[in-house]
């Protein structure tokens, strides 16, 4: 059912009214054909001639007519269809018969062709976000039910087929599988989920039933914050879209009281009143900034179309251009350049003829019934286990480390001061991450078994993330973290940044923030790139707060001004990239629009452009800037 | 309190701006807002005038862009 209506949508290329609009104009331009050709035919018509022409004109402009009468009876003056009647109506006046049709015909097709592609980016920018669900298997006292997804409540048993979009956050209960998270990060590469994992609304569910509980409603979820953040992106005008809408007020009235003046001032002197006269209704033609209202706007709504299509949500066309001159970017360390989660990075048997696996298998073992994250990555690391049963005793001492006896045995798993105890010297080891003494104390001979280092794993993209950040023009990467100073020194020379700042409390964040606001240079902005834990602050603080991994990060969401919906810090330059492209387009659309529409106005007066080109300059412009904006929508890599 | 309207089939910048600015100028509204792309009227508006509001921005949508059907979101 969903399906048929999705293709009715997309069917209706045009709507209704568009197409009346093309109709009118195809019998329009048949109807002028007629009259030149009558023209052609018949020569020595005279005066008789206007009537095949006023009879096109009346099919082509007969709604422009229209609303211009209906329009000034509410005393819009300035208003373009006004001018249009006004420069078309002149022409009849001055004997272009033709002229003032086919300006008429022109200018209809090229407000067609506007509107045509305006529907058409409108369109494929919806259509880039189509990740709303239409509907959720609900399973009520056994039974599946159908129901829109606003319907269902948390805590509420949903079925997902393959094929279809998930409609609500949730947590796996029953199958395991892999999702389609493209439409939500960008992430071409399905993700494998299991029993136990949360699932997140608008991802697509490829081959196999999986059964959830929902643990939001509709409105909580996460597709449904994502739609509203992006719908609501646009209300956010940049600085130069804020500029065009003041340009605009003022052009229109402008040129027309130029025009006013050309028909007046210099007949006076010169005389030649009907060239003067055309000249000024040649000025009328132009006066629209139709070009610059819809395309800047269209090319920063592109720009933001395109971000989220890379899994970057931008909350706003302001953040397009601060993103475009950033100057210093400031990191958090865990979770945005590192994964914030912990994995075994090096076992370090003694030499006692102990092997690495062995190793890790005692520490695994000794670690059983613990639940720190450490403890889980090494349980995780380890693929061997000795069963867990067989574990006699456990004793964790806060701050040491756990002692465990299995076998008549006691192994000892902590710190350096745990070994202390034991009366064993470790020489202390400078390793970025956490170390991991092992002993073992048997038949009461204490041997030291060895260590194992345990650290925060480097997201795969965070070296290229810096890379890109450099080439971008970024003048300064600081990395700021709460961790120890050797981790952090280890972590940033891995990825190439210069600066640190380790050992920080979230207000210190705060502080060094302020700082390195003051030492950016006036036009360079300050971007902040953090995981939205614990530092929400921060991310309000800076020019634009971008928060790492939205999935799942209600806060994240909410803080930042741009969210990056995958956990790669290198779509920080590609947001950079993308709005940089979107303030070349919008530039290019500013030059080119009012470059040409100044060039056929000073033509113009000087008597040397036609109203062809007055048109031409009018709506051609328009949508060549249209064109041009859309480029704003497609980022490639 | 916040309202939104679809503004079906406006296509046209310069009617969106004036659509804005004189729905904007109702008694009770307090901020209105068209963005043209996404065809939205957002409107923030007085409690007790709320009732009558879709009926006046009809309108004045009428008056602008005769084409355009107004719906309540």
């Amino acid at each position: 059912m969903t399906e048929s209506a999705k293709t009715g949508k997309k069917a209706r290329l045009m709507s209704k009214k568009l197409r009346k609009r093309l109709i009118r104009i195809l019998l329009g331009a048949a109807a002028f054909f007629v009259a030149v050709l009558v023209e052609y035919v018949y020569p020595g018509l005279e005066g008789w001639i206007l009537l095949p022409y006023l009879i096109a004109y009346g099919i082509i402009g007969g709604d422009v007519v229209k609303k211009a009468v209906v329009n000034i009876t509410h005393g819009q003056i300035f208003d373009e269809n006004f001018l249009m009647l006004v420069a078309t109506i002149g022409a009849f006046f001055v004997g272009e018969y033709p002229e003032a049709a086919a300006v008429m015909l022109f200018y209809q097709v090229g407000e067609w062709f506007q509107s045509y592609a305006v529907n058409r980016s409108r369109k494929s920018i919806k259509e880039l976000m189509d990740i709303r669900p239409d509907y959720a298997n609900v399973l009520r006292e056994g039974e599946e039910v159908v129901l829109d997804p606003e319907e269902v409540k948390a805590g509420e048993r949903i079925r997902i087929k393959p094929g279809e979009r998930i409609p609500l956050d949730g947590v796996i209960v029953k199958g395991s599988g892999s999702l389609d998270t493209m439409a939500l990060t960008g992430e071409s590469i399905p993700r494998d989920v299991e029993c136990g994992d949360e699932i997140i609304s608008g991802c697509i569910n490829l081959n196999t039933v999986l059964e959830a509980e929902v643990t939001k409603e509709f409105s909580e979820s996460t597709v449904n914050r994502i739609l509203n953040l992006v719908e609501n992106a646009s209300s956010q005008k940049a600085v130069t879209e804020q500029f065009i809408t003041r340009f605009a007020r003022y052009y229109t009235p402008v040129v027309v009281i130029l025009a006013a003046m050309l028909a007046v001032i210099p007949p006076i002197f010169m005389g030649n009143f009907s060239s003067w006269l055309y000249r000024a209704l040649t000025f009328l033609v132009i006066s629209c900034p139709c070009a610059l209202v819809i395309s800047i706007p269209l090319s920063f709504f592109g720009g933001l179309g395109g971000a989220s299509k890379a899994g970057i949500l931008i909350k706003g066309s302001n953040y397009l251009e601060i993103l475009a001159q950033a100057e210093t970017v400031v990191m958090d360390k865990t979770g945005t350049l590192t994964r914030g989660s912990f994995a075994v990075a090096e076992i370090q048997p003694a030499d006692q003829g102990i092997t690495q696996e062995e190793l890790l298998r005692l520490t695994a073992l000794a670690e059983s019934h613990s639940n720190h994250p450490i403890s889980l990555s090494i349980k995780e690391a380890c693929k061997n286990p000795f069963p867990a049963e067989e574990i006699e005793a456990t004793e964790e001492r806060a701050g040491y480390g756990v002692i465990t006896t299995w076998r008549n045995q006691q192994i000892y798993v902590g710190n350096e001061k745990l070994m202390q105890e034991l009366k064993l010297t470790v020489s202390p080891l400078n390793k970025p991450g956490t170390v991991c003494h092992v002993a073992r104390k048997k038949d009461r001979v204490i041997e030291y078994l060895g260590y194992l280092v345990v650290a925060d794993e480097l997201k795969e993209d965070a070296l290229l993330c810096v890379q890109k950040l450099y080439q971008a023009g970024v003048k300064r990467i600081v990395m700021l973290t709460g961790d120890r100073a050797v981790t952090a020194n280890a972590v940033a020379e891995e990825v190439g940044i210069k600066e640190v700042h380790a050992n920080l409390l979230p207000a210190d964040k705060v502080d060094m923030v302020e700082q390195l606001l003051q030492e950016t240079s006036e036009k360079g902005k300050l971007i902040f790139v953090g995981d939205g834990i614990n530092d929400t602050p921060v991310l309000a603080r800076a020019d634009i707060g971008i928060a790492m991994g939205g999935l799942g990060a209600d806060a994240a969401i909410e803080a930042a001004d741009v969210v990056i919906m995958n956990d790669q810090p290198s779509k920080i330059a590609v947001a950079m990239a993308i709005s940089r492209k979107t303030l070349v387009i919008v530039k290019e659309n500013i030059v080119f629009a009012l470059g040409v529409k100044f060039l056929v106005l000073l033509l113009a007066a000087l008597g040397m452009a036609s109203m062809w080109a007055a048109v031409f300059a009018d709506v051609g412009v328009a949508f060549l800037a249209i064109l041009n904006a859309m480029r704003a929508m497609r980022y490639h890599a | 309190m916040r309202k939104t309207y679809i503004l079906e089939d406006l296509d046209c910048a310069h009617c969106a701006a004036l659509i804005e600015e004189n729905v904007g100028k109702l008694e009770g509204v307090t901020q209105s807002r068209v963005t043209l792309l996404t065809q939205k009227l957002v409107v923030e508006v007085e409690e007790v005038k709320a009732s009558g509001l879709l009926k006046e921005i009809k309108k004045i949508v009428k008056k602008f862009e005769p084409d355009v059907e107004v719906v309540e979101k």
